[in-house]
């Protein structure tokens, strides 16, 4: 039977039957009717950001670190609007959100009225649907859908865009087992002659590589396990996207590190030399790829995922398979085991010897010092030193977020959290907010930069607020590193305002949020500040004063293909060459 | 009309895989969209074609099934025979799309687009061009003492001929619904 309820009581009922337990938010005129309900309850916490992008972010980190769908509520106009570049990083990333707005009234809608915006046709491209809703009697239906959405097939961002009028309104609410949701099904399940493609692949191949993406943490824990088991049976090298770190544990016998622009050595030259490619959730990214006509000419190339639009986009791959990761890997399983499948073992021994020299070239070493601080040395200490921990990391996008990915070592998948496809300064801090709220008693660290922590750092105050003891782990050298790194390689070494003047003091800045601050600029003082940033209760930012001119090797080169890679101690004269310097 | 094998979210295996994936040939292809008759829908399809930069010749729109509220929307596009496929996929993943189907190499199918063309003269032109639109089996729709307006429908190659045609008598005006297609036989 289905009861009778405002507009504002089924947004708070349709929450609850979704199984919502937090969502992040900021109020104003065109929500205030769903904040008098949130009011009047207790089974939905609601946390309060200080700008609706860090809601979006946080949303995101405590998706990512769950696998249920982040949710956000936002006013109208502004409220909307400054949700947009959260919807885009979570669209980039595939991370299930839900994002509710509020709107003028419907009998305004279109009349310019006090903050009204377009919302839906703003926000049309960066989600993966949105609605707006002008029936109270549809609100609660459409909820259930927009969940439906938001977490079936690829994960993405939906809103829901909800006129004042109609949340005061009365209607009828429909419980999520009786809502109408919709023909979207996407297909999970592989095609059968595809996935014996795959399998006889496996069985002749001499030079294989599994390359697996943030589809394999979408999936979720079973097709991770999944995965480690395929890795198990067939002995074959893997590597990972910055999105995937974790679907396959760090400290694995087969695991090459993380592949890309930054990537290790040894899992580029793996990518360009090998003849079967088996690419597991990830999308062939132009940071995967370099130049793409020298993209690994010599395999056979297979691709799983679930999104049929992924395949096919960007490098032609002769093993198709649509379907969702976890679904497909157990197929592949299934029939690896009833034909008592074996790989060419001698072959696939010799290319792990070629391996070997690549990994032998440690493209990781850096020179230390004992007066300053190296950040790759600051990162080795805070992975030595938080090993034995339930840890999560968050990271900001540059430099350090690259050298987290080399240095950190991940052993189970939704412990790295970090804006990948988009590249969004200011992720760091909020999305470790909603991992702290997602898991109160991990310690969850944001590896940041100096000019990244400053993108939401009123977002301290969130923090300090709800008592989410986040460590802010910032290696600060007084840049924009990556971007002084690029201008070094490419713009003959003119410093276009890549660097952080007037930078503020991180430690008295702590304080004045209520918070502890932490400042080191000595390598043998830094193990005793990380354990003291470890140690107390509460929100932390811990200033690393780090070496300010280190670039992050190893590096692709714009426009260049894998097997030219800058290491640490290469000339960087000429690096980059002309058709290079157009390419992000 | 028989479902394309590209269901919603799946790889396809058609004659289309005859041809070189890689071609950098440039195609055209008319493709069919069934999608919810919700608002906003036109403006992803036109949206996701801006976004990311295909073109598009022709577009109709209208709803074709008033109780289960779905629209037909008739795509005319080119590109390169990946680029055509990446459309497909792309269009298949719009929440509101239920169909995708590509006419062109599903098998024969019929074209139509309507036009209505005003032309103004006095006469020998005149003459002339009421002639011509009997060949063409355009019907006036409109007259005056110094004008007409000709009704036509046909394949847009018909209707380019035709227009082509008018201009030297005194063409005025053209409007064009854009194509509307179908498959053949059952």
């Amino acid at each position: 039977m289905s009861r009778r309820m405002s507009g504002a009581q089924m947004v708070v009922q349709a929450l609850k039957d979704q199984g919502v337990d937090t969502i992040f938010g900021y109020p104003g005129g065109a929500v205030l009717p769903i904040y008098d309900e949130i009011f009047q309850q207790n089974d939905i916490r609601h946390i309060l950001v200080r700008h609706e992008q860090g809601a979006t972010h946080a949303a995101e980190g405590y998706a990512r670190a769950t696998g249920k769908p982040g949710v956000v509520l936002v006013t109208s106009g502004p409220g909307a609007t400054n949700a947009v570049t959260g919807l885009t990083d979570a669209l980039m990333d595939s991370i299930p959100m839900v994002v509710l707005s509020g709107q003028v009234p419907t009998f305004m809608v279109g009349t310019d009225g006090f903050q009204e915006a377009d919302t839906v046709g703003i926000t049309r491209p960066c989600t993966k649907h949105n609605w707006l809703v002008k029936d109270t009697d549809k609100l609660a239906q459409t909820i259930h859908q927009a969940f439906h959405v938001a977490k079936s097939g690829r994960p993405g961002p939906v809103l829901v865009d909800i006129p004042k009028d109609v949340q005061f309104a009365e209607g009828k609410y429909v419980a999520p087992d009786k809502a109408e949701i919709g023909h979207y099904q996407p297909q999970v399940k592989g095609d059968a002659a595809a996935i014996a493609a795959l399998v006889e692949a496996i069985e002749t191949a001499e030079r294989p590589v599994f390359y697996t993406g943030g589809g394999v943490i979408n999936s979720g824990p079973a097709a991770c396990k999944l995965l480690r088991e395929l890795v198990g049976a067939t002995g074959f090298p893997i590597t990972s996207t910055l999105m995937g770190l974790g679907a396959y544990p760090a400290s694995g016998q087969n695991w090459l590190g993380m592949l890309g622009m930054h990537g290790m050595y040894e899992a580029n030259l793996v990518m360009h030399d090998c003849d079967l490619m088996i690419n597991i959730g990830a999308r062939f990214d132009d940071r995967i790829t370099g130049r793409l006509d020298a993209f690994s000419p010599k395999s056979k190339k297979a691709h799983i995922d679930i999104d049929a639009s992924s395949i096919n986009k960007v490098v032609h791959v002769d093993i198709p398979i649509v379907g969702d990761v976890g679904n497909v890997l157990g197929d592949v399983l299934k029939l690896w085991k009833s034909r008592g499948s074996k790989t060419r073992a001698d072959a696939v021994q010799k290319w792990w010897v070629k391996i070997a020299e690549w990994k032998a070239v440690d493209c990781l070493k850096y020179t230390n010092s004992d007066k300053l601080i190296k950040p790759q040395y600051a990162l080795e200490r805070l992975e030595a030193l938080t090993k034995g921990y339930d840890r999560y990391i968050t990271t900001d996008v540059g430099q350090h977020q690259m050298w987290a990915a080399q240095f950190l070592g991940f052993e189970d998948p939704n412990r790295w959290m970090t804006s990948g496809g988009l590249g969004t300064m200011g992720y760091g801090l909020p999305a470790s907010i909603g991992v702290q709220v997602a898991h109160p008693d991990a310690l969850v660290i944001n590896v940041a930069g100096d000019a990244s922590m400053l993108m939401n750092i009123q977002e301290m105050g969130t923090a300090a607020q709800f008592r989410l003891p986040v460590k802010q782990f910032i290696l600060n050298n007084e840049r924009l590193g990556m971007v002084r790194q690029w201008q070094q390689l490419l713009h003959g070494e003119r410093y276009s305002h890549s660097w952080s003047e007037s930078l503020p003091d991180f430690v008295k800045l702590a304080e004045a949020f209520g918070a502890k601050g932490i400042l080191c600029d000595d390598p043998a003082k830094l193990d005793q500040a990380i354990k003291e940033m470890i140690e107390h209760d509460g929100p932390v930012i811990l200033d690393v004063v780090v070496e300010k001119h280190e670039n992050c090797y190893p590096m692709i080169p714009s426009g260049k293909p894998h097997n030219e890679m800058l290491l640490g101690d290469d000339s960087t004269d000429g690096a980059i060459g002309a058709s290079g310097a157009v390419l992000v | 009309m028989p479902k394309l094998s590209l269901k919603k979210g799946a790889s396809r295996k058609s004659a289309y895989d005859l041809r070189s994936p890689l071609s950098d040939v440039i195609e055209t292809h008319t493709i069919a969209v069934l999608v919810d008759n919700e608002s906003g829908v036109l403006a992803r399809v036109i949206g996701l074609f801006a976004g990311r930069g295909y073109n598009i010749e022709s577009l109709t729109v209208a709803e074709v099934d008033h109780t289960g509220h779905l629209s037909r929307i008739t795509i005319v596009t080119t590109g390169t025979p990946a680029v055509i496929e990446q459309i497909k996929a792309q269009l298949a993943r719009i929440v509101p799309v239920h169909e995708v189907h590509d006419l062109t190499v599903e098998g024969p199918s019929v074209e139509r687009e309507l036009a209505i063309v005003k032309v103004a003269g006095t006469g020998d032109k005149r003459v002339e061009a009421l002639r011509l639109a009997d060949i063409f089996r355009a019907s006036v729709v409109d007259t005056t003492l110094e004008s007409f307006v000709f009704e036509i429908t046909g394949t847009p190659d018909k209707i380019d001929a035709f227009v082509d045609l008018m201009r030297p008598l005194g063409l005025v005006e053209i409007a064009r619904t854009g194509v509307a297609a179908m498959s053949r036989g059952t």
